[in-house]
């Protein structure tokens, strides 16, 4: 066995110097400390991408992005085609794990200060490359055609709609017209399968590329105690040590994803109906729940200034400067944690979770 | 004296001054001073009247000179017709109402032909003969505050007109004198016509919608078929190709309230067909004639017929509620539960080879949609089995690789 892999590897290595590859994994090392296992979540969010990848091709087999088929294909999928239906769960609760898992890593690599220089970049692709994953949530929220799906995504494109100045045009071109039609579906859907992979790949690749040649960040106090000589500096190899570890998780999700998937279904519901009126309690998908919540409270005009433009604005620039956190933590180095952001995180953090609550009430 | 002068001539002011108000009407203005209620009433009521509203005065109905604010303004001699006596009722209203150019002026669609009507109506009929206790127009419609039929207000605007005529016909001291029974509306509001009527449902029938409005009349056993038949079209032409038909005729039996009943004519349930306790068929069918066991086979595959369709629901709902997909299943029973529907109009050919033509269609519905029901149950199941195996393979493969783990490490510590 060792032979043959020795051979196989010689012969790659003779084409394209595979054997540096194999080097760089012997000699790749994880850090190793109490805040490890925030590690695993970045490839926990990796490894649910690619089933996100993997079962979206296999539902492209049978799916048809028009208001006419598209939920009867659906319907089609999970009722008639052997273990159809195992992979349209699969697929739509690996998409709510995966947006959990990005949301894990992000926060753990927000309080663990690993955005630090030289970092930044990695934590900007990162954040581009969540925003791409909402994005997937989003289009894809609206492919089966069922009516829950028609109005939060005529709700969502109606905010996009209430941006100043080109409110109008954005949300012409996320419907492809002034209502939410057959021609935002087919829009939504090549949004889905083309655009946003496309950019997730890219995004995917510079991030990943990156983190590999960065090497995981240690906590700043991790760092400082290890300068003083106060704790050893302990590492772990890559290969395999880290990624068999690494593996569990992944099987450990697996096991969930199949679980959830055959006792919980994802529904269906009732296809869209555009003549229908809004069904009650409609809202959007549990991580777009804290923004939906916002607006519910804002009033409907903050001194002369639309309540919900309010809003919108005032997400924008978190996002903005959540985004930018690498640039404004300037006072943050070797060893030291600036209170300020631990707190806007912890505040950040606290929000999305008691607004979400609150949606769901 | 000069404040006596003064007094007058501000009263003379006021009158003119309410005259003026009132269209110029002395009748208003002076009735509307008075003490006794049946003089001032037509004053304070008129206003909301159709007839006020239409621009009619009182002088258009009653005669006399609206212009003369003295008692002679309700001389003979000025065309004072009065108050009209209650057997002159009818014609009194009918000098416009029968009018049809005069009336069409008001409403182009009115009819004129309401005293002809009324004179065919038993009430028209009693009132020709001298009995004044009959309904003539005012009783239903009121007088001095008649309202549009359409008026929910009006006596009679359909989800009225059952108290309005209750008000005579369920008075048994007062309808004591002409042996007919005073419990039709107590009954009437027990039926599901009268609950459709109370759920808003305008078009559901009352009292006139079967006993007609001015020419009321009691339908006679030979039409009371034709009387439901207005509205329950399919099930007369059904009766009328029957076996009942020309029984029911040859029996003296009225046809759809024999079984249905006249005025308390509630839901019907499966029951009532077949030999068993509640069944009206066995009312006259005995044991051993053919309509006996035309009933039964009718009762047996209207309760196959059921059973099928519960069956169905129930493991279609089960595999629902634990997330299946069988709304299409769910979409094909509608057709068996329509079966149900056209299974129970069929009863009324009276004959059980009809009836189970429908209900061998529904049974092969239902009993299709049962099937996919029972194998969603199944296959969710397998789903369970399928999952406890993969969960069991996961485990393992974890424990190998954390078993592995271990002998890596242990191998790099040594």
């Amino acid at each position: 066995m060792s032979r043959l892999y020795r051979r196989t590897l010689a012969w790659f290595d003779e084409r394209f110097g595979a054997g540096s590859v194999e080097e760089f994994l012997r000699h790749k090392t994880i850090p190793v400390h109490r805040h490890s296992l925030w590690y695993y979540f970045g490839g926990m969010t990796l490894f649910l991408f690619i089933i996100q990848v993997l079962t979206g091709i296999l539902l492209l087999l049978y799916y048809r992005p028009t208001p006419n088929d598209a939920f009867e294909s659906v319907q089609y999928m999970v009722t008639q085609v052997r273990f159809g239906w195992l992979i349209r769960s699969i697929h739509s609760w690996s998409a709510n794990l995966m947006i959990f898992a990005a949301f894990v890593h992000m926060f753990s690599v927000y309080f663990l200060k690993a955005y630090r220089k030289p970092r930044e970049l990695t934590w900007i692709s990162g954040m581009l490359l969540l925003f791409v994953v909402l994005g997937f949530g989003f289009s894809g929220y609206l492919l089966p055609w069922n009516t829950l799906a028609f109005f939060a995504t005529k709700v969502g494109t109606e905010m996009a709609g209430s941006v100043p100045i080109i409110g109008k045009w954005l949300l012409i071109f996320l419907r492809g017209g002034e209502e939410v039609t057959g021609a935002t579906l087919t829009r939504f859907f090549g949004f889905h399968v083309a655009v946003l992979p496309g950019l997730a790949t890219m995004l995917l690749a510079i991030h990943l590329f990156l983190v590999q040649q960065l090497g995981m960040s240690v906590p700043p106090g991790v760092e400082r105690a290890i300068a003083e000589g106060r704790k050893p500096a302990r590492s772990t190899p890559f290969f395999p040590n880290f990624l068999l570890r690494d593996i569990i998780g992944w099987y450990a999700a697996l096991g969930a994803l199949g679980a959830l998937a055959a006792v919980f279904p994802w529904e269906l519901g009732t296809k869209a109906d555009a003549f229908a009126s809004a069904p009650a309690g409609i809202r959007p998908e549990w991580y777009f729940l804290f923004m939906f919540q916002t607006l519910k409270y804002l009033p409907a005009k903050v001194l002369f200034v639309d309540g919900e433009l309010l809003g919108i604005f005032g997400f924008s620039v978190a996002a903005l400067v959540w985004v930018a956190v690498p640039f404004l933590d300037r006072r943050i180095g070797f060893g030291r944690v600036t209170r300020f952001f631990t707190g806007l995180g912890v505040f950040a953090l606290g929000y999305m979770i008691v607004l979400s609550l609150l949606a769901l009430r | 004296m000069k404040t006596t002068l003064a007094t007058l001539l501000m009263l003379i002011g006021a009158l003119g001054a309410a005259a003026a108000d009132s269209g110029n009407s002395s009748c208003i203005t002076c009735h509307a001073l008075l003490e006794e209620p049946k003089l001032v009433n037509p004053a304070k009521l008129f206003d909301s009247d159709i007839h006020h509203q239409a621009g009619l005065t009182c002088a258009d109905c009653h005669g006399g000179d609206p212009n003369d604010e003295s008692m002679s303004a309700m001389s003979r001699t000025k065309g004072f017709r009065g108050v009209p006596k209650k057997a002159r009722i009818p014609d009194f209203c009918a000098r416009c109402h029968s009018d049809i150019a005069y009336m069409h002026r008001f409403n182009p669609k009115m009819r004129a032909d309401q005293l002809s009507q009324y004179l065919t109506s038993v009430h028209g009929k009693r009132l020709k003969q001298g009995d004044t206790k009959v309904a003539a127009c005012v009783d239903c419609h009121g007088i001095h505050n008649i309202l549009a039929v359409s008026d929910t207000r009006a006596p009679v605007y359909p989800a009225n007109v059952a108290s309005t005529c209750a008000h005579c016909h369920a008075d048994a001291a007062y309808m004591k004198d002409y042996q007919i029974p005073t419990d039709q509306v107590a009954q009437y509001q027990k039926s599901v016509h009268a609950q459709m009527l109370a759920q808003g449902d305008v078009s559901a029938p009352t009292c006139t919608t079967c006993h007609g409005n001015h020419g009321a009349t009691p339908p006679g056993v030979s039409s009371v078929a034709n009387v439901c038949g207005t509205c329950h079209v399919v099930f007369a032409q059904l009766f009328e190709k029957s076996p009942h038909q020309a029984a029911f005729a040859r029996m003296g039996l009225p046809g759809c309230v024999q079984c249905h009943s006249n005025h308390e004519i509630v839901k019907p349930s499966d029951e009532w067909v077949g030999v068993g306790a509640n069944s009206v068929c066995s009312t006259c069918h005995a044991s051993g004639d053919p309509g006996y066991r035309s009933a039964q086979a009718m009762a047996q595959d209207l309760a196959r017929l059921n059973l099928a369709i519960v069956r169905a629901d129930t493991n279609l709902d089960t595999a629902e509620r634990k997330g299946m997909e069988v709304s299409s299943a769910k979409v094909e029973l509608t057709n068996a539960h329509e079966a149900r529907v056209k299974a129970r109009v069929n009863v009324h050919t009276f004959r059980d080879e009809e009836v189970r033509k429908i209900t061998d269609q529904g049974l092969e519905i239902a009993t299709r949609s049962d099937q996919a029901g029972v194998a969603a149950i199944e296959e969710l199941n397998f789903r369970r089995k399928g999952l406890g195996i993969s969960l069991i393979t996961i485990l393992v493969a974890i424990a190998g690789l954390y078993l592995k783990i271990r002998q890596i490490e242990s191998r790099q510590k040594g």
